[in-house]
């Protein structure tokens, strides 16, 4: 088994343009995915939403700026880290992962406990 | 007593048929394909040295395998703790994985085929499938491959290494698809073995026309496929296609160096065995319904094959196969070779309608065949200025030296 991280990647819906609808479906299409991760044969081991954009900070050189750390038109908006026997199952969970306004990368995790 | 050239030519022979068969049995052992390519390049080695001595083996390949897991059992107790840390390759033993709802286990056992979809996993770039498939399928050094592409070795070296890590980091894993991605999945293999094929066929740049040495991989790797997945009848319909292609290569080019036509090349050149076989495989891989992209455009490859002249082609023929083809494959490359039948069929006019449509699209920029085959069209409507200005497009964008001198020819007629 490994580890991999869904990073998703999505157009950002600003506050004036969201609904209670919108959220109510996210809900549902990310419960409905914690599921099929595990009809998939593997595991969630986290996740999470983040705060739009607008609220990062970045720090480079000790110096710190508003904003994200790469300015990109889909964001990085949330994750989920899944444990997975290998890439072929591990992107089976990943083409369900919700992100209708974007897509996902998903990157394995480095082991760096030394075995 | 047998003489070192026959050891020689045998050892030569079991790597070109057998380098794919003793890896992917290796790497088996060795879960680890960079130790699995050191252990058979090794057993290659002392191969000529052990058949002058004992003999050429009845089975080189069961030999050379048996030697190469030899030498990998010895690196593997060897490097133990070593090996304990790093990540690897992910075999189907190996992993508790489930076959997802409404799967079958597939139900390809050979470890060769194993290899093939490794190399040509959709996580890899498609230009390391390419390099991967050559290394590891087809055994060709990194030397081979870098000068096959015409870009530096420590530049194909590099590519290569990096799908390698990309393999055991990710686990990409050394197994035959399941049942419900193998389409996709063969899909990948044989748009690489094609890729192979038409890097061979036509040379993007350079003088020489024809690669032949890619070219011959691409058909004896089909080959392969074709053993390998009997069932699957669009691989039947790649290796049609490539036999029927290369059938004609002979004539592609005339004596003087300068490119020929389809129109203009000799007939009764062309490789009638070759075509036959090729014939006997597309009706093959005609039956059961909708034929893929490769079997239609084997087709195709077929009609021009059979026609005795350009004129007497069958053209509605072509066309409507032209038709099905974009059904199945609707990419402005098959739509512009669609409108050379277009033209037969209709007349040049029509097909310049096409082009035009297809140059509006913005979907072929820089693509040098859509200048040429528009300056066709208009000098066959006597236009010749505005072919004129085609021809130094199509010449602007034009690499290969043989399609130059062509171009160059036709700009001086118009």
């Amino acid at each position: 088994m490994a580890e991999y991280l869904i990073l998703i990647y999505q157009a950002e819906v600003s506050d004036e343009e969201s609904t209670p609808e919108m959220w109510q479906q996210a809900i549902a299409a990310h419960s409905r995915f914690a599921e099929q991760i595990v009809e998939q044969g593997a595991t969630m081991l986290g996740g999470n939403a983040l705060q739009s954009t607008a609220t990062a900070t970045s720090v480079r050189d000790d110096l710190v700026t508003d904003g994200p750390f790469v300015e990109t038109k889909e964001a990085l908006g949330g994750y989920y880290l899944i444990e997975a026997a290998d890439i072929d199952q591990a992107l089976a969970v990943a083409k369900l992962c919700p992100a209708p306004r974007g897509g996902v990368e998903l990157r394995p995790i480095l082991d760096v406990s030394g075995g | 007593m047998i003489s070192p050239d026959d050891v020689g030519r045998a050892v030569a022979d079991a790597h070109r048929r057998e380098w794919a068969y003793v890896l992917a049995a290796t790497a088996r052992v060795t879960r680890d394909l960079d130790v699995a390519e050191e252990c058979v390049q090794e057993a290659y080695g002392v191969a000529l040295a052990a058949w002058r001595r004992d003999g050429i083996p009845r089975n080189p390949a069961a030999w050379l395998t048996t030697t190469a897991r030899r030498k990998a059992l010895d690196v593997l107790r060897r490097d133990q703790t070593l090996r304990a840390k790093l990540p690897l390759l992910v075999e189907p033993e190996a992993t508790p994985y489930a076959p997802l709802a409404g799967e079958e286990e597939s139900v390809l056992p050979d470890d060769r085929l194993r290899l093939v979809f490794t190399c040509c996993h959709p996580a890899l770039a498609r230009e390391a499938q390419v390099a991967l498939t050559l290394r590891l399928v087809c055994g060709l050094t990194t030397t081979e491959i870098a000068q096959a592409f015409l870009i530096s070795e420590p530049t194909m070296a590099a590519r290569v290494t990096r799908a390698k890590k990309k393999i055991s980091a990710a686990r990409i894993p050394f197994r035959v698809p399941a049942a419900a991605e193998l389409p996709d999945r063969i899909d990948a293999v044989l748009t690489v073995v094609h890729l192979l094929f038409t890097t061979g066929h036509a040379a993007p740049s350079g003088e020489l026309l024809v690669r032949d040495d890619l070219v011959e991989r691409a058909i004896d790797l089909a080959r392969l496929l074709v053993v390998l997945m009997p069932d699957e009848r669009e691989v039947r319909g790649l290796l049609a296609l490539m036999l029927l292609t290369h059938a004609r290569s002979a004539t592609r080019v005339g004596e003087d160096g300068r490119l020929l036509l389809l129109e203009e090349q000799d007939r009764s050149q062309w490789d009638r065995a070759a075509i036959d076989e090729a014939r006997a495989m597309v009706t093959d891989a005609l039956r059961g319904a909708r034929p893929g992209r490769f079997t239609l455009q084997a087709v195709i490859a077929a009609m021009h094959a059979e026609a005795p002249t350009y004129e007497t082609t069958d053209w509605p023929g072509v066309l409507q196969v032209y038709d099905l083809l974009i059904a199945v494959w609707p990419t402005p490359v098959v739509a512009l070779n669609r409108t050379v039948a277009l033209a037969m069929v209709h007349g040049p006019a029509v097909a310049l309608e096409a082009v035009e449509e297809l140059e509006r699209s913005g979907r072929l920029e820089g693509y040098r065949y859509l200048p040429a085959t528009k300056a066709d069209l208009l000098r066959r409507l006597g236009r010749g200025s505005e072919a004129a200005a085609a021809y130094r497009l199509a010449l602007e964008l034009a690499d290969n030296e043989v399609e130059r001198a062509f171009l160059r020819r036709r700009l001086a007629e118009a």
